[in-house]
């Protein structure tokens, strides 16, 4: 059997002519728990897309479970960016978490009593199971990011794709999300797409960073390599306070080329 | 007020306040939470080069119109969908086009046509028993859509993202709202007029949003508030001699500034965790 979940082979892609992915080579095994990094607009997203099925690749081929990407769809879990409506949407949290079966749904308007046992059982793998007839704007930013990963999982997918979870979370609401996602990754393979390196301590195997191309790191350290393809390298560049404000500073930087910006 | 009721004009303005509050219930909150209320203004003011295009035609009203708005909304949702830079002009521009159309077909049209204004701002005193049974069924045709799509609705207007992801035909729905925006806002032309539409399609959801924890209870709680609206601002009509349209959204207005300011007055509470 084929132990890689995702394959993807020489893979570009550009918006209306400007590039943003080019010639991405990568391969995600079973049970990983791979952390894309990369500057906004550096493609994360795109890349996710891709394994989605929502977008397809101008040039190479995009395989997820060894079938095309809309295939292997039904196995899959998403959870996009930030919910782009409005946080005083009138949704409880238990109905946010139902939208993930649409798509096989029962007809008519309502989920049927079997589909809300679903929901709820999603929403108590990552610990909601209480808040489940919340509003949403009642709840905190990470508690709302769990409401979303619960969304994904209704359909018991064998990989998770997750869009910047830990946007507009607290620390704490980290550390607490940080934990819902090694607990999930004992039996499912994730990939997270973000901008926040304090993920790289705690949770993922295996780090990727792309800024245009793509540069696969197994195992967790960060590279002054990675860190200049994040950032540009310049010398000037803002020191990225974000990479080591959490975890242990420092650990695998190199020393700043100019003290005098330290 | 009772004694109102024995005037026929009188009951089926009431009735036709309350069909119309079923729809402004329904696709107001609709237009709310997708934030498309300019868009919906612009197919309410457009729609009026249906009217012209009746007129000049000498064909009835109310279907031409329909077919009109309905063209119109196509027009916007392509204009619109997937938020194409300066979607927001053209919509402008298809909004004043849409009323000239109007003017000049009217313009061209033989003879003075004196009701003309009573489609720009309502005419809920003059509504024939015909124009009620239509605005039953276009209240029957948004009220099936809606029920039949309504878990794809709610996915698109929460998360476009998630519901694409999910296979949800997102295109083709906007395509259906608009269209049902359409519907509504012929449907409102009888009772607040064309340029008043926007009003009544987006003050009680705005107003029902904050008391529900769902779309489906914010349509209903909106429709409440609209027919409340309709039957305070009828009533004030009457008692001093008003324009029925503009009493009507009145209301609704005054009803809006009070709600703000007590929300501006309450000291804000922590959010519960």
């Amino acid at each position: 059997m084929n132990p890689n979940v995702v394959e993807l082979d020489n893979v570009s892609f550009a918006y209306n002519g400007a590039p943003v992915l080019a010639d991405v080579n990568l391969r995600i095994r079973q049970g990983d728990f791979l952390a894309v990094l990369g500057p906004n607009g550096g493609g994360k997203t795109t890349l996710l897309k891709l394994m989605l099925g929502l977008l397809t690749p101008g040039r190479g081929a995009v395989r997820v479970f060894g079938e095309a990407p809309s295939r292997g769809r039904e196995r899959v879990g998403y959870m996009p960016q930030l919910a782009t409506a409005g946080r005083e949407f009138p949704i409880t949290a238990l109905e946010v978490a139902l939208m993930g079966r649409l798509g096989r749904s029962s007809w008519g308007w309502r989920y049927n009593r079997r589909e809300t046992e679903g929901a709820r059982q999603a929403l108590e793998r990552v610990g909601m199971a209480d808040h489940a007839g919340r509003r949403m704007a009642t709840l905190s930013g990470g508690q709302r990011q769990r409401v979303l990963i619960a969304r994904a999982l209704v359909t018991r997918p064998e990989l998770l794709l997750l869009d910047e979870p830990t946007a507009s979370v607290d620390a704490e609401g980290r550390s607490r999300l940080y934990d819902v996602l090694t607990e999930l990754n004992r039996d499912v393979t994730i990939v997270v797409v973000s901008h926040d390196l304090s993920i790289v301590w705690n949770a993922v195997k295996s780090v990727a960073c792309v800024n245009r191309s793509l540069f696969l790191h197994e195992g967790r350290e960060i590279t002054a390599e990675m860190v200049r393809m994040m950032y540009g390298g310049h010398p000037d560049a803002d020191c990225p306070v974000e990479l080591i404000a959490h975890g242990v500073p420092h650990r695998v930087l190199q020393p700043h080329r100019d003290e005098g910006h330290a | 007020m009772l004694e109102l009721l024995h005037y026929d004009f009188m009951r089926n303005a009431l009735l036709a306040g309350l069909l119309a509050s079923l729809a402004c219930g329904m696709i107001g909150s609709l237009v709310v939470v997708n934030r498309i209320g300019f868009l919906s203004g612009g197919i309410a003011h457009a729609a009026y080069g249906g009217i012209g295009l009746a007129f000049f035609l000498g064909w009835a009203v109310l279907p031409t119109t329909l077919g009109f708005a309905l063209c119109v909304a196509a027009a916007m949702a392509w204009v619109t969908q997937g938020r194409r830079a300066r979607a927001d002009t053209v919509v402008g521009v298809l909004w004043a086009v849409g009323m000239a159309i109007g003017i000049i077909l009217v313009d061209l049209s033989p003879g003075y046509q004196v009701d003309l204004l009573s489609y720009l701002f309502g005419s809920i005193l003059a509504v024939p028993e015909s124009d009620l049974w239509a605005m039953l069924g276009m209240n029957a045709v948004i009220l099936g859509v809606i029920l039949v799509f309504y878990k794809e609705f709610l996915a698109m207007s929460y998360d476009v993202e998630f519901a694409r992801a999910r296979g949800v035909p997102v295109r083709s729905l906007y395509y259906v709202l608009l269209g049902l925006i359409a519907v509504s806002v012929v449907m409102l032309m009888r009772v607040v007029g064309l340029i008043l539409v926007i009003a009544l399609l987006t003050i009680p959801p705005y107003l029902a949003e904050r008391y529900v924890r769902s779309l489906a209870a914010m349509m209903l709680l909106a429709a409440a508030f609209s027919a409340l609206f309709a039957v305070c601002g009828l009533w004030l009509s009457y008692a001093f001699n008003l324009t029925s349209g503009a009493s009507i959204i009145a209301v609704g207005a005054a009803a809006f500034l009070a709600v703000s300011a007590l929300e501006g007055l309450r000291p804000h509470r922590p959010e519960p965790n």
